[in-house]
This record gives C-alpha cells, sequence and structure tokens, in this order.
C-alpha cells in the first residue's frame, strides 16, 4: 500500500480505531479503545477530565502517535499517513485558536488559506460565512473583542471553512452558559445535515443528548458506546449524567 | 472592648502569616525563582570577584631586539618575571610584528632600537617602542600600562647605581586604533548583542506565544509541514536582523568613525551563519519550554548575560580562568566579535577568520539538528 492510497473502509464508516492504546510510561491514558464512526454522525465522547478523550482525538488527528492499536480516519492510517488525513479534517481546540489580534477575517482568511481553499473562492465564502453567522458588522473587529460566545461560533466556522468530512472538536463550550451552548449545537447540527462527521469530546453530561451516538470514557477505557436513547434505557437512567454516574460507579442495571 | 481589639489583632495576623508562608512557597517551589534568588548571586560574586576582572594576565609578547645588549635582555627579563607577560616569540624584524598581532598570537610587542645601551651611554637614539592591538582598546591599555610602569621601574633602579644617564619613556603606538577609540571596542560587542536579542530571543518568545496560546496546535494540526510553521516564525526576525546590522554599521561607520576596513563581503557573510546561530537558539529554547516567561528568562539569563560577560565584550577573554575560557568558547557572540573586529577594525580579510567562521558554521549545523529533533519528538 503506498503512502497516498486510502484502505476502503466498511459501508460509510469514516473514522475506524481498533485496540487504540496510548501510555506515558507507566501510565496508560488510552486503554485499547475500539469504535467506528459513520459519515454524517455526531458523535460524542464523554468522560470525566483525564479520562483520556483529548489524548484520544489527538491520536486520531495525528497530533501524537499511538503506542499501539490502529485506526483510520477518512480511510488513512493514523500512524502513516497522517498528513494525507490532516488535509481532509478540522479541527477546534479547547482554547478556540483563533488569532486575538487579527480582525475576524483575517482569521478565517489565514486558516482557508492553511488549508488550500483557492484565492479567488475566499472572499465570497467568507461573506457567506459572515452571513449565515449574522457576524457581518464584526468583519474588521478583532477576535479579542468578540464575546466568548461568539469566538466560538467563529472558531467552528473557521474549523470547517474548507469543507472538511471530519471536524474534530475538543471541549468546544467550555465556559459559556447553556443558551449559547444550544445555539452552538445550532451550528454542528447544520454542518452534519451538510454531511461533515462530527466528532465532540465533552465533559458535560447533557451535551451526550444532543449525539447521535456517545462513548463513556473512564480511565482510558471505553465503558460504553450506544445511543443516548440506548444507554438509558441499559441503565434505567433519567439522563445521560445518571447513566455516567453508574458508569463511573462501576454498577450495572439491565432493562 | 480591649478583648475584641485584640482578637481582631490575632486574627489579621494569622491571615497575614498563611499569605507570607504561600509566598515561601511560591518561592521555594519553583525551580527557575531559586536559581535566581539563591545561586546567581554565588554565582554572580565568584564570577565578578574571582574569574572576570579587567586584570590582564599572561598576555603574550614578541619582542624585537637587534642590540641584545645587558640592558635590553634585563629589560625583557623584568616583564617576563612576574606571569604579566609570556614570551611567545622573538622577532627577527620589525615587520614581522604585523603578521604576529594578525595571527592573534601576540598582545603587544616590544621594539628595541638598534646598540641600545651603547647609544644610552653617549646621548645617541635609543628607543622603546611597545606596540599594542588597538582594536581592543581596554586591554591595550592596560597591558601597555603594566609594560612602562615595568620599564620605567627598572629604569630608576638602573639609574640609582648610575648604570644608565637618564631615563628612555617608551614609546607606546597601537595599531588599528591609534586614538584608542571606546567605539571600536563596543561596537563589535553591540552586534554580537543585538543579533542574539533580536534572533534568539524574540523568535523563541514568538513560538512559545503560539504554543501559549495554543494556535500552535491547531497550525500542527494543518496540512503545513511544522517545519514551515517553524521557519514562517524565523523569517520576520531575520530580515529585521538585516535591517538592524545595516543600521548599526551605517552609524557606526559615518557617525561614530568606526572603520569598516576589511571585506565588507565577509562582514555580511559571517553575520549570515551568525544571526543563522541565532535563530536555531531561539527555536531550540522554544521547544524546551512552555512558557513565553520561561523563554524570555532562559534567553536573558542564559544567552545574554553569558554574553555580556564571557564573550570579551567587557573583559578579556585571556584572563579568564581555564575552565571559564571553555564556556566562552561555547558562546556563538564570542568567536562572531572576535570575527568583526578582525574584519572591521583590523582590515583583514577571510584568511583571518577562518577559525571563526567554522566555528560558527559548525555550530549552527549542531543546534539545528537538535532542534528539530527535539521539535519531532515533540509531537509524539
Amino acid at each position: 500500500m503506498s503512502k497516498r492510497d486510502p484502505i476502503i473502509m466498511p459501508d460509510d464508516t469514516v473514522i475506524l480505531a481498533k485496540d487504540l492504546t496510548k501510555m506515558y510510561g507507566e501510565f496508560t491514558a488510552v486503554d485499547h479503545i475500539s469504535f467506528d464512526i459513520k459519515k454524517g454522525e455526531i458523535f460524542g465522547f464523554l468522560g470525566a477530565n483525564g479520562a483520556g478523550k483529548t489524548t484520544a482525538m489527538r491520536m486520531l488527528c495525528g497530533l501524537s502517535k499511538s503506542t499501539s492499536g490502529q485506526a483510520w480516519v477518512a480511510g488513512y492510517d493514523i500512524n502513516h499517513q497522517s498528513e494525507q488525513i490532516k488535509k481532509r479534517i478540522g479541527y477546534m481546540s479547547q482554547k478556540f485558536a483563533l488569532y486575538e489580534d487579527l480582525q475576524v477575517w483575517e482569521n478565517i482568511r489565514l486558516y482557508a488559506g492553511i488549508y488550500g481553499v483557492p484565492e479567488r473562492e475566499i472572499g465570497t465564502k467568507t461573506d457567506e460565512l459572515l452571513h449565515r453567522l449574522g457576524f457581518e458588522s464584526e468583519k474588521f473587529t478583532l477576535v479579542k473583542s468578540l464575546p466568548l460566545g461568539w469566538k466560538q461560533k467563529l472558531s467552528f466556522s473557521v474549523a470547517i471553512f474548507h469543507d472538511p468530512s471530519i471536524v474534530f472538536l475538543d471541549e468546544p463550550t467550555g465556559g459559556v452558559d447553556p443558551a449559547t451552548r444550544r445555539q452552538f449545537w445550532e451550528l454542528i447540527y447544520q454542518a452534519a445535515d451538510r454531511g461533515i462527521t462530527v466528532f465532540v469530546t465533552t465533559h458535560y453530561m447533557d451535551e451526550a443528548e444532543y449525539c447521535d451516538r456517545v462513548c463513556i470514557m473512564v480511565d482510558g477505557r471505553i465503558d460504553a458506546l450506544d445511543s443516548p436513547g440506548n444507554l438509558k434505557k441499559t441503565y434505567g437512567a433519567k439522563n445521560m449524567d445518571e447513566v455516567f454516574h453508574q458508569l463511573a460507579r462501576g454498577a450495572r442495571r439491565k432493562a | 472592648m480591649e478583648n475584641q481589639k485584640l482578637l481582631k489583632a490575632r486574627e489579621n495576623w494569622t491571615f497575614f502569616m498563611a499569605f507570607v508562608r504561600k509566598e515561601f512557597h511560591h518561592i521555594f517551589r519553583d525551580k527557575t525563582s531559586i536559581l535566581i534568588l539563591l545561586v546567581m548571586p554565588i554565582l554572580m560574586l565568584v564570577l565578578f570577584g574571582y574569574a572576570l576582572n579587567t586584570e590582564v594576565k599572561n598576555s603574550k609578547i614578541a619582542v624585537y631586539d637587534p642590540s641584545r645588549d645587558e640592558v635590553t635582555r634585563a629589560m625583557v627579563e623584568k616583564l617576563l618575571i612576574n606571569n604579566y607577560f609570556i614570551l611567545h616569540k622573538v622577532l627577527n624584524s620589525a615587520s614581522e610584528a604585523e603578521k604576529a598581532f594578525q595571527s592573534g598570537e601576540v598582545s603587544m610587542v616590544i621594539v628595541f632600537s638598534d646598540h641600545f645601551y651603547e647609544n644610552l651611554l653617549h646621548g645617541g637614539y635609543a628607543q622603546i617602542q611597545l606596540l599594542a592591538d588597538g582594536s581592543d582598546p581596554n586591554t591595550a591599555n592596560i597591558i601597555t600600562s603594566y609594560a612602562t610602569n615595568i620599564l620605567s621601574g627598572y629604569q630608576m633602579e638602573l639609574m640609582k647605581t648610575g648604570k644608565i644617564p637618564y631615563l628612555i619613556k617608551p614609546e607606546i603606538k597601537l595599531l588599528y586604533n591609534p586614538s584608542m577609540v571606546a567605539a571600536y571596542n563596543f561596537v563589535p560587542g553591540v552586534m554580537g548583542m543585538i543579533l542574539l536579542l533580536i534572533c534568539a530571543m524574540m523568535t523563541s518568545v514568538s513560538i512559545t506565544r503560539e504554543k501559549e496560546r495554543g494556535t500552535m496546535e491547531v497550525l500542527l494540526v494543518s496540512p503545513m509541514k511544522p517545519l514551515y510553521v517553524i521557519l514562517s516564525k524565523a523569517v520576520p526576525y531575520f530580515f529585521l536582523s538585516l535591517v538592524n546590522l545595516a543600521t548599526i554599521l551605517l552609524i557606526a561607520y559615518f557617525i561614530m568613525h568606526v572603520p569598516i576596513a576589511g571585506s565588507l563581503f565577509w562582514l555580511i557573510m559571517i553575520s549570515l551563519v551568525y544571526i543563522f546561530v541565532c535563530l536555531t537558539l531561539g527555536l531550540l529554547i522554544s521547544t524546551m519550554v512552555e512558557t513565553q516567561m520561561a523563554a524570555l528568562i532562559i534567553s536573558a539569563m542564559g544567552l545574554m548575560m553569558p554574553v555580556m560577560l564571557m564573550s570579551g565584550m567587557m573583559f578579556p577573554i585571556e584572563n579568564m580562568p581555564v575552565y571559564i575560557r571553555w564556556i566562552s568558547d561555547v558562546i556563538p557572540a564570542r568567536w562572531y566579535i572576535e570575527a568583526i573586529r578582525k574584519l572591521m577594525i583590523m582590515g583583514l580579510s577571510f584568511s583571518a577568520i577562518i577559525q571563526e567562521l567554522s566555528v560558527l558554521v559548525g555550530m549552527g549545523i549542531v543546534l539545528i539538528v537538535i532542534s528539530l529533533r527535539k521539535f519531532k519528538i515533540r509531537l509524539e
């Protein structure tokens, strides 16, 4: 298999992981996790802080190398073809990663350029994006003057500006009120409707309800993987918070 | 009432002590602050009190003595007695003096006139010349003073016993900087410092700022190769360094009248190499730290300070104890400043700076290899 060829993945799977593991010395951050994610899904990685969600995501993005196990993103091997993966994904980090001393449109243009969006398209797409977000008046505002919720939305939009097939969101809604979070998830839904697969990590259990399927990580392992509805049934819980508590306590109840 | 006041006072005191204790914890649990507060004072004491001083010992000298009579020979002996001077070479003609300086072998040449003692006794022409390397006016000043003192002292003795009729005052001649302009000394030093500041310090701060902000991560996920991310950081500082180099040279030449006696081409070449070394130093520092503050402190303490103290800018290298000289040899600025002195003030060309050039090139290669490796490792 040459460096440039993707593998053929079963029916519409965009991310496939098999026993993916990451160890730092003696400490196992990610413990043999396996899962598959379909195109257009909104897939949530839940877990407490330190459970291994971010580490797992970083491996999938090609930011760190796995210790053992395999995974394919958009058909490409994360360990050997990470360059191919990077072209096809979008990424939004916890800190939003926008340049505060650049204006809104300058940030958009920068990332668009990095992802190879053709010059002549950038202008029109930028205006479209600003219109969709209702940001037209802020085109020339320095990012540092924007309120947190706007920065979030902008950061997400920048991450999918180049129409990637998958977008990775690392704890995207930290520090904002529930109303703003809901607005943010509207954007995620719109992206998923357009066929973009969304991989999101979060420690907010209520956000799990918004996902198509979630997996719950505890101590580096995946302890549960299913749709929120099914999980609530399996654990006889009213909401995802309860599901998580039961898992964390080690108790299991089958309906 | 009194009890209330007393109680409040005790409460305040307890709170206060709690905060004081916390402050001690902050200091002692942070390696950097311990370094600065406890280790640095001792280091400075040792450096300034012992290793770095403007006293110059063990300077290598050469002597041209065509008369070789008892007085001239005795004079040379007197000079060598105290270990201030070491006789490196005996010259066979006055013209060899220039070469001895250019090769960096000696810091001073003593020239006696022919038939010295004979002429002295009969009122003829007797002259002692002290030639020193003026491109380092501080050191030149010091060693010619030493020599003059020693020679005058000895001559006084001779006069008392009637051996010589009068004193000969040595004629001091500084090559390459006859009027002992101080600017000649500090301009090369300033060039070394400024380029280091811009390239190493600012580059490392810029890269770590990216890390602090979190934007570095996003850049690393992007299709752009990490190497290009780093290069893009170095480019503006590279150009700024060139601008600064040009400005300093222009001001030095036209306003301060520092000569650019040697090859301008090689001046620029070695400056480019030095800039490259400083940029990679900045890169190396950025791979070692996470915060801008740390980058700043390491650049300041780890780079600027050693450069100021041990590069030969302020204190002569010849006089430093051996282990400090080893440190000095590792500092890129030391080689650069020396090369600049040779090129600008002594008017030499490529052949004279071969050693400095190769050392800097070697440092550049080693540094870039280490930095790239460290950078790759961080990704995993």
